[in-house]
C-alpha cells in the first residue's frame, strides 16, 4: 500500500425544486390563511383538529367538515431558542410553541415572538401576527405574539379567488462529503496526471476508479496499479438530450471505457470522431487538460479520442493486459 | 412449513402525468380504499400495513410512510416500509406475503406509490455526485449501452425494440387505468420518434406517472371467506447483486436468473413459456422484453427478440405467452408502484378480473420487478389454484 494520501472533502448539495399538490383539505386550509382565516376540521369524535388533516387519526375516515377557529389561543408548551440559526423563522431569540387556538382541540406548532424568555409561559395568551402580504402558505402566519401586544403592520388584502392547490417546496441538503482512502489516493494521483487503480487480492481484477474493495469477492483492495490512458470501448450510447448545468451539447457519446490493464469500465465522453463511427471494441486514448489545470477530478481528462489501432475482439474487452494487447 | 397466502383485493388509481387533485396521502388512500372495497373489507379488518416507494429524492419527502399513517388507517397497527429502488413494488408485496405465510399476520394491506409530478424523476435519479464527472443522463443513459451490447450479441434487428413499444401500448389501450392511451400507435411512429439515448427512442421509453397500487393479502382461512376469487401465491423470490464489479454480466444478470429459478422451483414451473398463461414483467425500455425473455427462461439465449417478433408475447396477435397485457411499465410508470402493478396485474389475470386485457382462462401468471442497475429482482407466481 502506498503512503496515505491527504483527506479530501467537498461540499456537495443534493436537492431539487419540488412542488407539492396539497389535496383538498390542506388546500382549503392554505386558501383560508391567504384571506387571514384559520380553519380546523372536525374529527370523528367531534373534536376540532388544527391544522386540519385529511383522514381521521382514529377511524381513518376521510374528513371534510371545516370549522372556523380563532386567530388567538393559548400556549400549551414551548422551548426557547436563544441563538437562532439561519433556517429559523426569526433572527432574534424566539420560542417554538404548541398553541391551541380558541375553538380547536389540538395544538399547532408555530413560533412566538415574545422578545425575551421571561415573557414566555405555559398558559399564556397569544395571537396570530399576520404577514403584511399573504400567499396561501403557512408563513402567512408571521409568528404569534403576546395577545396584548399592539400590531401596527398594514395588512394588504389578497384578492386571489382561485383556491390553493399546490405549493413550491424546494429542498436542498448540503453535505460535506469526505472521500474515503481509496478515492483520495486515486484522486491525488489523478492530480499528477496518473491513472492508478487497485487490484483485488482474491480475483486479481483491477478496479479503476478504485473503491477500496472488490464487490464480487467482498475483500479490501490495496495493491495499486498504474495504468495507461489508453482504453477500449465496452459499450456506449449517443445521448440526444442535454444534462442540466452541463455545457456539453447533444448529441454526444457517453462510453463505457475499460483502460488497458483494468477489468471494469467507467463512463467518459468520446470525441474527435463521427458519432456514427463509434463501435464496441474501438481503441481510444485520453485527451487531457493542460497540466496546470489539473485538480482532484476525472475532469482532468476532457474526453477520449479514437486511436489508430485495430478494434479489440469483443471477448477480449476488459481483459487486456497493461500496455495493450 | 409456510402457510398459504392469497391476494384477495386489488386496488389501483388511474395512472396519469399529474394527479393535481390529490396529495400524496390522497393518492395512496385511493388505491388502498379500492383494494379494501374489492376485498369487501374495512380498515379494522387489516392487521398491518406494508408500504413501498422508490427513493425519497423522487418527491423530496423523507420517510413519507410516517405521514401516511392516518391515510392508511395505521393507528395502533404495525407499519413498515420496504425500499429496493425500482423493484420496490414487487419486494413490498413479497414482504407482505411473507408475513402472512409465516403466520405473523393474518391479513395485510400492502401499498406502493409514486407521485413523480412533484419532481422530475429523471434528474432526481441522475444528480451530480461528489468527485465524479456528471455524465449520467437518466436511467435511459444507464441502460442504453447494456441494450446495445444485447443487440450486438443477439444480432437482433433494430425493430424488435420498436415492436415491443407498439405491442405494450396496444395492450395499454385495452386497460382504462393505463397512463398512455395510444390505440393507434404504429411501428413507423415509434421509429420516427426522437432518439434519446441511442438505440432508445422516445416512444421506446416509459412515461413518468403519478399513481398508486394496493393489495390485500390474506391467509388461507380468511381468503376462503373472501367474496371474490383469490389469487394464490405459489412462490416468492428476491435476489440482489452489486451494481459494479469486474466481470459482472449486465445483459442477463445472474441475480435475475437465480431469482427465476427459485420462484419456478417453488411453484413447480418447468417450462415458463408453456406453464404460464401470461406474465407481467418490468419492461421500462422496449428492449428489456427480449432481454428478460432470455433471462427468465422463456427463450434461449440470443432468441428473445425472435419470440417478440413472432407475436408470441402479444395479446392482439393471439400469442401463446402474452407479456404485459396491462400495457406494462411502458404504458404506466409510477416508479415505486410499477413493480406492485406487475404483481397485482398477474393476480387479476388469474382471478379473471383483468377486464379488457384478460387472457382467456388464465390460471397461472408471473409477476416480476427489477430495480437499481438491474440488480434487485423480485418475482412471484400466482395461480387460480391452491396447489
Amino acid at each position: 500500500m502506498s503512503s496515505s494520501a491527504e483527506i479530501l472533502s467537498q461540499a456537495f448539495t443534493l436537492g431539487y425544486t419540488y412542488t407539492r399538490t396539497t389535496g383538498p383539505v390542506v388546500g382549503q386550509f392554505l386558501t383560508g390563511l391567504r384571506s387571514r382565516k384559520v380553519l380546523g376540521i372536525k374529527g370523528s369524535d367531534g373534536k376540532v383538529l388544527m391544522p386540519p388533516v385529511e383522514y381521521d387519526p382514529h377511524t381513518a375516515e376521510a374528513l371534510s367538515e371545516f370549522v372556523d377557529v380563532a386567530d388567538c389561543g393559548t400556549v400549551t408548551t414551548w422551548a426557547w431558542v436563544s441563538q437562532p440559526r439561519k433556517a429559523h423563522p426569526s433572527d432574534k431569540p424566539f420560542a417554538w410553541a404548541l398553541i391551541t387556538l380558541d375553538g380547536a382541540d389540538t395544538p399547532m406548532l408555530h413560533w412566538v415572538d415574545a422578545g425575551e424568555i421571561s415573557a414566555m409561559k405555559t398558559g399564556m395568551r397569544v395571537k396570530v401576527r399576520w404577514a403584511a402580504q399573504t400567499k396561501g402558505l403557512i408563513g402567512d402566519i408571521n409568528g404569534f405574539v403576546p395577545e396584548d401586544m399592539d400590531l401596527t403592520t398594514e395588512l394588504e388584502e389578497n384578492t386571489s379567488t382561485e383556491p390553493v392547490t399546490g405549493i413550491d417546496a424546494p429542498s436542498y441538503l448540503t453535505y460535506n462529503f469526505t472521500a474515503g482512502g481509496a478515492t483520495a489516493r486515486y484522486l491525488a494521483k489523478l492530480k499528477q496526471g496518473k491513472l492508478v487503480g487497485q487490484r483485488c487480492p482474491s480475483c486479481s481484477n483491477v478496479y479503476i476508479p478504485p473503491r477500496g474493495s472488490c464487490a464480487a469477492c467482498g475483500v479490501a483492495t490495496t495493491d495499486e496499479v498504474e495504468l495507461t490512458d489508453k482504453a477500449t470501448v465496452e459499450s456506449f450510447t449517443i445521448v440526444h438530450i442535454p444534462i442540466p448545468n452541463n455545457p456539453i451539447k447533444p448529441p454526444y457519446v457517453i462510453a463505457n471505457l475499460v483502460l488497458d490493464g483494468a477489468n471494469i469500465s467507467f463512463l467518459h465522453l468520446l470525441s474527435e470522431c463521427n458519432n456514427s463511427d463509434v463501435r464496441i471494441g474501438m481503441r481510444v486514448q485520453a485527451v487531457w487538460k493542460p497540466a496546470e489545470e489539473w485538480g482532484y477530478a476525472m475532469e482532468n481528462i476532457l474526453y477520449f479520442k479514437p486511436l489508430d489501432e485495430p478494434d479489440v475482439p469483443v471477448d477480449q474487452i476488459g481483459k487486456l493486459a497493461e500496455g495493450g494487447r | 412449513m409456510a402457510q398459504l397466502a392469497a391476494v384477495v383485493g386489488v386496488g389501483q388509481t388511474k395512472y396519469k402525468t399529474k394527479r393535481k387533485d390529490v396529495s400524496i396521502a390522497g393518492l395512496v388512500r385511493e388505491a388502498a380504499q379500492n383494494a379494501l372495497d374489492d376485498a369487501g373489507l374495512c380498515w379494522n379488518d387489516i392487521d398491518a400495513v406494508i408500504l413501498g416507494k422508490a427513493p425519497d429524492m423522487f418527491e423530496g419527502v423523507i420517510m413519507p410512510e410516517l405521514y401516511l399513517t392516518d391515510a392508511l388507517g395505521c393507528n395502533g397497527k404495525p407499519m413498515l416500509r420496504v425500499h429496493t429502488a425500482g423493484s420496490v413494488g414487487g419486494s413490498t408485496a413479497i414482504v407482505a406475503a411473507s408475513y402472512v405465510q409465516s403466520g405473523v399476520f393474518k391479513r395485510i394491506l400492502t401499498v406502493s406509490f409514486e407521485k413523480q409530478s412533484e419532481s422530475n424523476a429523471m434528474w432526481a435519479l441522475s444528480n451530480p455526485q461528489p468527485f465524479s464527472p456528471h455524465l449520467n443522463a437518466g436511467a435511459g443513459g444507464y441502460f442504453a449501452p447494456i441494450i446495445r451490447e444485447y443487440v450486438r450479441r443477439a444480432n437482433a434487428p433494430t425493430d424488435a425494440g420498436i415492436k415491443v413499444a407498439v405491442k405494450d401500448r396496444l395492450h395499454g389501450a385495452r386497460n382504462p387505468l393505463a397512463h398512455l392511451q395510444l390505440g393507434e400507435i404504429t411501428m413507423q411512429e415509434v421509429a420516427d420518434s426522437p432518439m434519446l439515448w441511442e438505440p432508445l427512442r422516445f416512444l421506446e421509453a416509459c412515461p413518468s406517472s403519478d399513481g398508486a397500487c394496493a393489495m390485500v393479502i390474506a391467509n388461507e382461512e380468511l381468503a376462503g371467506q373472501s367474496p371474490g376469487k383469490p389469487a394464490w401465491i405459489r412462490g416468492c423470490a428476491m435476489r440482489s447483486e452489486p451494481t459494479m464489479y469486474a466481470g459482472r454480466e449486465q445483459v442477463s444478470p445472474q441475480a435475475g436468473i437465480d431469482c427465476a429459478k427459485d420462484v419456478y422451483r417453488q411453484a413447480g414451473i418447468h417450462h415458463p413459456r408453456k406453464d404460464f398463461d401470461c406474465a407481467e414483467i418490468y419492461v421500462p425500455f422496449s428492449w428489456y422484453e427480449p432481454m428478460w425473455l432470455e433471462n427468465l427462461g422463456f427463450a434461449d439465449e440470443g432468441k428473445g427478440w425472435e419470440l417478440t417478433m413472432s407475436g408470441a408475447t402479444s395479446l392482439d396477435e393471439g400469442g401463446d405467452i402474452p407479456w404485459n397485457c396491462s400495457g406494462g411499465v411502458l404504458s404506466s410508470n409510477p416508479i415505486g408502484a410499477s413493480g406492485m402493478i406487475r404483481f397485482a396485474e398477474a393476480a387479476q389475470q388469474v382471478r379473471g378480473l383483468a377486464g379488457g386485457h384478460q387472457v382467456d382462462g388464465a390460471k397461472t401468471a408471473l409477476g416480476h420487478a427489477y430495480g437499481g442497475g438491474a440488480q434487485f429482482f423480485s418475482m412471484w407466481v400466482v395461480s387460480a389454484d391452491k396447489h
